[in-house]
C-alpha cells in the first residue's frame, strides 16, 4: 500500500521504510528551531535537567529572534542576551537575530529547510516547514530541550486528511480564503494527532502555501504538508518523496477556488469562519497585516494593489509588520512598500509582532482589528475585550479603505463608479 | 478531598496562561502559577488547591506551543484534566510534566465545584457516593507518570516513552 507524506518522512527518518499510521517511530530530525520567548526556559532544561553540556549538532539549531523582537523591556533584552551568548558558547551556526523576521519563512529563505526534511520547532506554527513539503511540528520546551540533547525526538504516525484544491480563484480571493475555508470544513479539532495534505496548489508560491501550512495547527494537526510538485529549483525534491495513488486517508475534502468567496474568521474561535458576504457591517479601529500565515513579499503586494491611489479611511490605523527582511527587501525594491506608506500603513520590524500581544500594536478594549494572522483567540492580540477578525490581505486592505470589513470587489467597484460619475 | 473545577469546549492556551504573561514577560522572581487562567477564570489560581482536577470538553489545550500553560497547572497543584480529546501540543506538554491527562467525557457525571474523592492508580472519581471509573491509559503513560515525567523518565531508561528498549 502507497504512502502519505508524512508516512513518507516519518519512515525516512526513522530508517523504517515500512511505517503506517498508528506506529510509534522515533526519528532522527534534521533542523531544530527555537525562539527568543522560549529558549531561556529550553536552554534550562537543556542543561540543569537532562545534564546534557552540548547541543547534538551545532549546525542542525537554528535559533531565531522573533517573538519579542526588537526587546520591548530590560527583561526581554536580558534574556535575549542571554540567549545570543549561548549561541556563542555553543557555536550554533544559525541564529537570526532583531530584524531577519519569523523564524518560518527565514528558515526556507535560509535553504536550511528542505522537501523531505524533520524540523521540530518551539512554536506550534512550525506546521509551516510544509510550505516546502517538509514535516514540521511544533512541540513545547522539555521536547525541544531533549531534541537538542539527542538529535531526535518520538511521535505516533499520524492519520492524513488530504485537502484537495481544483481552479483557481477570483479576483479579490485567495490563498488565505483557502485556508480558512478548510478551518470551516475541517473544524478547531478536525485533524488532530494527524498530518493534513494540501493538493492542487501547484500554482502557489512557497511562501503563499505557508498560509495553509501555518493554518495546519488551527485545525489541530501534526504536521501539514503542500504537496511538493511546482516548487522549483532552489527546492530539490528527493526521489522519495512523492504523492503515491494508493495512499490511505482518513478523510478527504475538496474545494472548489473558483466558487470560494472571501472567508472571515469571526472572534473568538478559528473555525468561527463565515462568508463575508453574511457579517453584516462591522466598523474597524485596526488593520494589522503580517505574521507567518499573511506577512509575506505576496501578502504586502496584494494588499498594494487594492491600496495604489488610495487613502485609509479616518480612524483607521494599519499596520504591517513583514515576515521576514527578504520579503520587506522585495517590497521596498519594487514599489510596494511605498504604496502602502503612500496610503497611510506604517511599517514594523520584521517578526511576530503584536500576534502574541505583547508589542507593536497591542489592542485596547473594544477596538476591532482586521488581522491576516492566524488566531483570533480572545486576548490574543491584547485585552481580551478586543475582538479579532480574521482575513485575506486583500479583504484587510479593502478594509483599510473603507473602516468597515469590506469585500475587495466593492472597493474597486466603488472607484470605478466615482471616477465615471 | 479534590475540587472539580469545570471548563468548556476548545479552552485554548491563550486562555490558561496569555501570551503577555509568559516567563518571558514577567520579572526574574515571579510565578507563571498565579496568571493560570488569569483572564478566563479569575477566581481558580488563588482558589486551586494541590489534587484538584479539572473537567473540560474537547480541544482541551488548543493553541500555542507553550509549555508554561501546563507548567501554571501543575504549579497549581492540579491532580489530573479529564476531557474528551486534547490538542496534540498540549497533551504531549502535559505528559512531558507528569500531569495526567485522562481521555473521556465525564461532564454529564460532575458539576463545578463539587468535592470528590480520586484514585489515580484506579483511575476512579467517587463523587458523592457515585463511581466514575476512567479508562485505561496506555501503559507508558502511566509509566512517564510514575517518573514525574519525562526527564525523569528519559535519565533512568536513556529512551522515549512507548518506543520499545
Amino acid at each position: 500500500m502507497g504512502q502519505t507524506f508524512a508516512e513518507q518522512i516519518l519512515g525516512h527518518a526513522s530508517g523504517r521504510s515500512d511505517v503506517q499510521a498508528g506506529d510509534m517511530v522515533v526519528v532522527n530530525v534534521d533542523l531544530v528551531m527555537m525562539h527568543d520567548s522560549l529558549s531561556p526556559s529550553i536552554i534550562e532544561t537543556l542543561h540543569n535537567e537532562l545534564g546534557a553540556e552540548r547541543v547534538w549538532d551545532r549546525d542542525k539549531v537554528a535559533v531565531v529572534i522573533d517573538h519579542v523582537a526588537p526587546a520591548a523591556t530590560v527583561r526581554q533584552a536580558e534574556q535575549q542576551q542571554h540567549v545570543r551568548r549561548w549561541v556563542a558558547q555553543q557555536g550554533i551556526s544559525h541564529l537570526f537575530d532583531v530584524g531577519r523576521g519569523i523564524s518560518h519563512p527565514v528558515l526556507i529563505e535560509e535553504g536550511l529547510v528542505q522537501p523531505g526534511m524533520l524540523v521540530v520547532g518551539s512554536d506550534s506554527h512550525s506546521t509551516g516547514y510544509g510550505a516546502a513539503a517538509a514535516f514540521g511540528s511544533g512541540m513545547g520546551t522539555t521536547d525541544i530541550a531533549l531534541a537538542l540533547a539527542t538529535g531526535q525526538t518520538w511521535f505516533r504516525v499520524p492519520e492524513t486528511v488530504r485537502v484537495n484544491a481544483v481552479g483557481n480563484f477570483q479576483p479579490g480571493v485567495s490563498v488565505k480564503d483557502f485556508g480558512l475555508w478548510a478551518a470551516r470544513t475541517l473544524r478547531a479539532d478536525g485533524a488532530t494527532y494527524q498530518s493534513v495534505e494540501w493538493h492542487g496548489v501547484d500554482f502557489l508560491s512557497w511562501r503563499e502555501r505557508m498560509t495553509l501550512a501555518t493554518l495546519s495547527i488551527e485545525v489541530g494537526a501534526k504536521a501539514g504538508i503542500v504537496a511538493p510538485t511546482g516548487l522549483g529549483a532552489e527546492h530539490p525534491v528527493p526521489e522519495w518523496l512523492r504523492v503515491e495513488a494508493d495512499a490511505s486517508y482518513s478523510r478527504v475534502v475538496e474545494c472548489d477556488l473558483s466558487t470560494l468567496e472571501p472567508q472571515v474568521s469571526v472572534p473568538h474561535y478559528v473555525d468561527n469562519v463565515v462568508d463575508l458576504a453574511d457579517i453584516g457591517r462591522v466598523a474597524v479601529d485596526v488593520v494589522y497585516l503580517g505574521t507567518c500565515t499573511n506577512g509575506h513579499y505576496e501578502d504586502m503586494a496584494a494588499a498594494a494593489s487594492i491600496l495604489k491611489g488610495r487613502r485609509l479611511a479616518p480612524n483607521v490605523r494599519m499596520i504591517v509588520v513583514p515576515a521576514s527582511s527578504e520579503s520587506l527587501h522585495r517590497a521596498a525594491s519594487d514599489g510596494t512598500l511605498a504604496t502602502l506608506l503612500a496610503a497611510g500603513a506604517t511599517i514594523g520590524t520584521p517578526g511576530c509582532g503584536a500576534c502574541i500581544g505583547r508589542h507593536m500594536g497591542v489592542l485596547a478594549p473594544d477596538e476591532v482589528c482586521v488581522f491576516t494572522g492566524n488566531r483570533n483567540f480572545r486576548g490574543r492580540m491584547g485585552s481580551p475585550g478586543a475582538n479579532i477578525y480574521l482575513a485575506s490581505p486583500e479583504v484587510a486592505a479593502a478594509t483599510a479603505i473603507t473602516g468597515y470589513i469590506t469585500h475587495p470587489r466593492n472597493v474597486l467597484d466603488s472607484t470605478e463608479q466615482a471616477v465615471f460619475a | 478531598m479534590p475540587r472539580i473545577w469545570v471548563f468548556g469546549n476548545d479552552v485554548n492556551t491563550d486562555q490558561m496562561v496569555p501570551g503577555r504573561y509568559a516567563p518571558y514577560m514577567l520579572g526574574a522572581n515571579d510565578d507563571v502559577r498565579r496568571y493560570a487562567f488569569i483572564e478566563a477564570r479569575p477566581d481558580f489560581a488563588p482558589n486551586v488547591q494541590s489534587g484538584d482536577l479539572i473537567i473540560a470538553g474537547p480541544n482541551f489545550g488548543c493553541g500555542s506551543s507553550r509549555e508554561y500553560a501546563p507548567l501554571a497547572l501543575k504549579r497549581c497543584g492540579v491532580g489530573a484534566i479529564i476531557a474528551p480529546l486534547f490538542a496534540r501540543i498540549f497533551f504531549r506538554n502535559a505528559l512531558n510534566l507528569g500531569i495526567p491527562c485522562f481521555t473521556a467525557d465525564i461532564r454529564e457525571q460532575v458539576a463545578d465545584g463539587d468535592v470528590v474523592e480520586f484514585d489515580l492508580a484506579a483511575g476512579l472519581i467517587t463523587n458523592n457516593g457515585n463511581q466514575i471509573q476512567l479508562p485505561p491509559p496506555e501503559g507508558w503513560m502511566r509509566e512517564v507518570w510514575a517518573e514525574g515525567g519525562i526527564v525523569p523518565f528519559y535519565r533512568r531508561h536513556g529512551r522515549f516513552p512507548a518506543t520499545g528498549a
